[in-house]
């Protein structure tokens, strides 16, 4: 069943930067779509629109969420839908943190806000949440302040709150960039449990081919605000018809494999979409 | 035999850290804690690890940007910790810098041609090659040198950073995370240019990455770090190949693979927790706290650096692979 429909998506900001450019998503319930793509190339601002989160912006096209038409709904009914049913994590959490509040607190609150709940089930919600998460002595931790995380602890605070009210999609905004890689590792290998246990179908935005290649059913690969290719993963990656893909799988630095003496490189000219 | 061309021995760097209102001193961070590494003509070491376990600190005690707390720095057999200023200024012409963020590191208020006329103003020399034809050799255009800074894109300002290094025909340029800040295809671009200008040049590099796809490209010797200590060095095919750290296996494990079936089947190890303080770095083994390996051995005795096959050095108590 599909769960998400982006039909001719088009987000323009004053000044006549077109960030976006006719864009089509499909993403099916319960699935992973990977959106990746080097830096500009849009993928930042379609998770915005499709969140309805760009008021100074154009946008236009249609976004389709469990069949219901997102564009053009008024902002309260947005509301109810982010957090609850839409769930967003970025690169840095600490921005989506409030310093001044334990993370168990915001946790709570952040259920409370969706769900008929007192403060006693709030925070029982959050404890759970925590050490789903991976969060050693939850109980204890509910009650300390973002700073007292990691860098790694943090991004894990914010997939519990994201995941506390079972949201049906998780958008994931470049959630290991900021990360050291065996940190990244930890992260990706959280992502992949709650998937498998929770059912939560994920938009996972990334610039990292590798991330894609662990964790998509279907990859997007965008250039210049258009999908320039897009298929299940394997297809994407075995049997890349793109030049543009092509070129960004040849270029990457791999740890494995045979070693070419210089890395293959792409110009903007080789994009054909 | 001829001396190496850089030869660092034991240097350590302590950093004091302050709190509070009064700027108490609540401890000292040791960045670098015993690190030795060589490198020969030609060759290029790199220097890979997770932020914080000190590479960027390495790198400034290298170039003697920063004094060592103990330890020595050699270039061609001179020790630099023993050169007052008159005699460093040739040294200094020898070692050259690259910086991960290029806008940083350029003065926004020069033209490209200053840029790349300072190095040798600061050392009193006329340039030996016109600038046009050094913007040329990094892949810019000689209408360039008149532009500012900013009028340039990340990967094109990294060329800059570039050019502005090698002006003063250098010996050794120290890269730090030189690529880390640019999208891959850009990546791939640089990484190309350091291997020509290498070749041309006859230059050594310390290349300086937490990217372990990009240290492969470029090196012919690598040196892991953690917590300010180097805990294996081998040459390029045997770490990559036959690693024996557990740290060094762990890192490599950890990259993901753009390869949808090999990613998935891969046997991963997933570190526990998180990199300890280098405030408070463990007792014994720096990285026996989230070690898969770790015994009671390596709480009390910490592990030295120790030649297990020729030019590959492991500070393990129980490394892979020999058991
Ligand atoms: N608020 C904004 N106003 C104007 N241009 C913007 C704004 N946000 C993003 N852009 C532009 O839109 C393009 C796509 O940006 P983004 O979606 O953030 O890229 P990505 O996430 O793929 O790196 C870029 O050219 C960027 O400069
Ligand atoms: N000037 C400084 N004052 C205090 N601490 C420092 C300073 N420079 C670096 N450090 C600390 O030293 C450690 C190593 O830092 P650095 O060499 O920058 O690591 P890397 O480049 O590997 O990320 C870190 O814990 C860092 O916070
Ligand atoms: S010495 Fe012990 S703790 Fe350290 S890396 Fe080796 S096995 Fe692990
Ligand atoms: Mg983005
Ligand atoms: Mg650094």
């Amino acid at each position: 069943m599909t769960l998400l429909t982006v039909r001719d998506l088009t987000v323009d900001f004053a000044g006549g930067v077109r960030a976006v450019d006719g864009l089509d998503l499909d993403l099916a319930a319960g699935a992973v779509l990977g959106v990746v793509g080097e830096s500009g190339s849009g993928k930042s601002v379609t998770s915005l629109a499709v969140m309805g989160l760009l008021p100074d912006a154009r946008v236009t096209g249609e976004v389709r969420f469990d069949g219901r038409r997102l564009t053009g709904l008024d902002g309260r009914s947005l509301r109810r839908l982010r957090g609850d049913r839409i769930a967003m994590i970025f690169q840095d959490p600490l921005s989506c943190l409030n310093p001044y509040y334990p993370v168990g607190f915001q946790i709570a609150e952040a259920y409370r806000a969706h769900r008929r709940a007192g403060r006693r089930e709030g925070h029982r919600v959050a404890v759970r949440m925590l050490d789903r998460v991976g969060i050693p002595e939850p109980e204890r931790r509910a009650r300390a302040y973002p700073h007292e995380f990691s860098g790694g602890m943090r991004q894990r605070v914010m997939i519990a709150m994201a995941l506390c009210l079972e949201p049906d999609l998780l958008i994931a905004d470049e959630p290991t960039t900021a990360l050291d890689v065996t940190v990244q590792a930890q992260i990706l290998e959280l992502l992949r449990e709650l998937r498998e246990m929770s059912g939560t179908a994920v938009m996972l935005i990334t610039h990292d081919m590798g991330v894609v290649a662990g964790l998509a059913d279907e990859v997007v690969v965008m250039y210049g605000g258009r999908a320039v290719e897009r298929g299940p993963v394997r297809e994407v990656f075995y049997r890349p018809r793109d030049t543009y893909t092509k070129g960004l799988l040849a270029c990457v630095p791999r740890v494995d494999g045979p070693l070419p003496d210089r890395l293959p490189t792409l110009s903007a000219r080789e994009v054909t979409a | 035999m001829n001396a190496p061309l850089l030869q660092a021995r034991d240097l350590v760097k302590r950093f004091p850290v302050r709190h509070g209102l009064t700027r108490r001193l609540a401890g000292q961070v040791r960045a670098v804690d015993g690190v030795s590494v060589r490198v020969d003509a030609g060759e290029t070491l790199g220097l890979v690890g997770e932020s914080g376990c000190g590479k960027s600190t390495v790198a400034r005690l290298l170039t003697r940007l920063i004094e060592p707390t103990s330890g020595t720095v050699s270039v061609s057999g001179r020790e630099l910790t023993t050169l007052d200023g008159r005699l460093m200024r040739p040294v200094r012409r020898d070692l050259q810098m690259i910086f991960q963020d290029p806008y940083s590191s350029l003065n926004p208020r020069h033209t490209v041609r200053q840029i790349l006329t300072a190095p040798y103003r600061y050392q009193g020399l006329t340039p030996d090659e016109p600038v046009e034809e050094l913007l040329e050799r990094v892949g810019l255009r000689p209408e360039h040198a008149a532009r500012y800074p900013h009028e340039f894109s990340g990967g094109q300002a990294q060329r800059i950073g570039i050019a502005r290094a090698l002006a003063l025909r250098p010996r050794l340029v120290v890269c730090d995370e030189p690529v880390s800040a640019l999208d891959v295809s850009v990546q791939a671009q640089i990484l190309n240019l350091l291997k020509d200008l290498q070749q041309e040049y006859g230059l050594a590099y310390v290349f300086i990455a937490h990217d372990l796809g990009a240290v492969r490209q470029i090196s012919t010797r690598v040196a892991v770090m953690y917590l300010g200590t180097v805990v294996e060095t081998a040459d390029r095919d045997t770490l990559y190949g036959r690693a024996a750290h557990p740290y060094t296996h762990a890192l490599l494990s950890a990259v993901p693979l753009p390869d949808p079936d090999a990613e998935r089947a891969r046997e991963r190890i997933v570190l526990r927790g998180d990199l300890p303080s280098p405030l408070a770095p463990p007792s014994g083994c720096p990285f026996r706290t989230r070690c898969p390996r770790a015994a009671d051995r390596c709480a009390a005795e910490r592990p030295l650096l120790r030649t297990i096959a020729s030019g590959h050095e492991v500070a393990c108590h129980y490394p892979e692979g020999r058991t």
